[in-house]
């Protein structure tokens, strides 16, 4: 196990790459989750303020 | 088969069917993912050159490979959203560009942190590395611009034709390794000719380029759909949408 972690002494440079790799995906996937529900909400807000201006109008 | 398209090309169709289709594509990407990783760190043999070092390119060269191809994807919607001004054309250009960025970024890094131990050096402004640094640049450009532009379809066709002058960066850096003399290597993996490694460490390279592809699709199609709800607050398809989600 020890000796996998060593990677032949290339241990910061392979772990690195493979960490940004993991930071990038899970960045891609996230980030546009997290808008998506935002964007939905805003857009849900901004229908119930339509209805309102409607009603009053 | 125009009626065909221009089904496949609206909102709340496009909206509903990439609901359905981004389970499916985690599922795929994760067995994809889980293999290219074992593959790559585990099964493959260390390299007789480079050791263990080498084993870099298995996000290096998919990296790589994904930045070529969302810029060439991004171009064909560039076209299409130029000439028949599909809307849904221009949403898809406009939510590659982060991902091509980010899979640019992750090549050019680690290709670095190949490169340290490799040639002695972090960095060096030859053909291959400053075209696809370049590439990055493009990529912000298409998204700065497109942030700047407060109209919408006129950020598009502004974007559309910027994507479309910088296609002739992608041969550049394609050719880079051949035309000039390079601290890059030559190409592992080609078409044409018989690859060049065992099909041991040849095997998880294909699958995480393909893994990647599909990662491409998930985020495209995340993207997408949230760029649908915020250019189109007011639409009818996204009142249905808001009122199940309520129910549910």
């Amino acid at each position: 196990m020890s000796e996998f972690l060593y990677m032949g002494g290339y241990a910061f440079h392979v772990w690195t790459s493979y960490a940004l790799a993991f930071v990038v995906l899970f960045i891609n996937i996230v980030g546009p989750i997290v808008r998506h529900r935002k964007m939905l909400q805003s857009a849900s807000d901004f229908q119930q303020l339509n209805e309102v201006m409607s009603d009053d109008a | 088969m125009m009626k065909w398209i221009h089904t496949m090309a609206s909102s709340a169709w496009f909206y509903r069917f990439s609901g359905k289709m981004i389970p499916w594509l985690m599922a795929i990407f994760t067995v994809l993912f889980v293999y290219g990783l074992y593959g790559g760190l585990v099964t493959a043999p260390a390299d007789y050159q480079q050791g263990d070092a080498f084993r870099i390119i298995y996000i290096h060269v998919p990296a790589a490979w994904m930045s070529l191809f969302i810029y060439i994807v991004m171009a064909v919607y560039a076209f299409i959203a130029l000439v028949w001004r599909i809307k849904l054309a221009e949403v898809l250009l406009i939510s590659s560009a982060p991902i091509g960025a980010a899979f640019t970024f992750l090549a050019l890094v680690t290709g670095s942190l190949w490169g340290k131990p490799m040639w002695g050096t972090w960095w060096s402004w030859d053909a291959r590395l400053t075209s696809e640094l370049l590439l990055l640049f493009l990529y912000w450009g298409v998204i700065g611009l497109y942030a700047a532009i407060e109209d919408k379809r006129t950020a598009s066709r502004a974007v559309s034709i910027l994507t479309l002058i910088g296609v002739v960066n992608i041969p550049i850096i394609h050719y880079s390794v051949e035309w000039w003399n390079t601290l890059h290597q030559g190409s592992s993996v080609t078409l044409t000719d018989k690859p060049s490694m065992p099909i041991e460490m040849l095997m998880p390279l294909l699958v995480m380029a393909t893994a990647f592809k599909v990662f491409y699709a998930i985020s495209l199609l995340l993207r997408t759909r949230s760029e649908l709800v915020e250019r189109e607050p007011n639409s009818k398809w996204l009142k249905q949408v808001i009122e199940e989600n309520e129910h549910e």
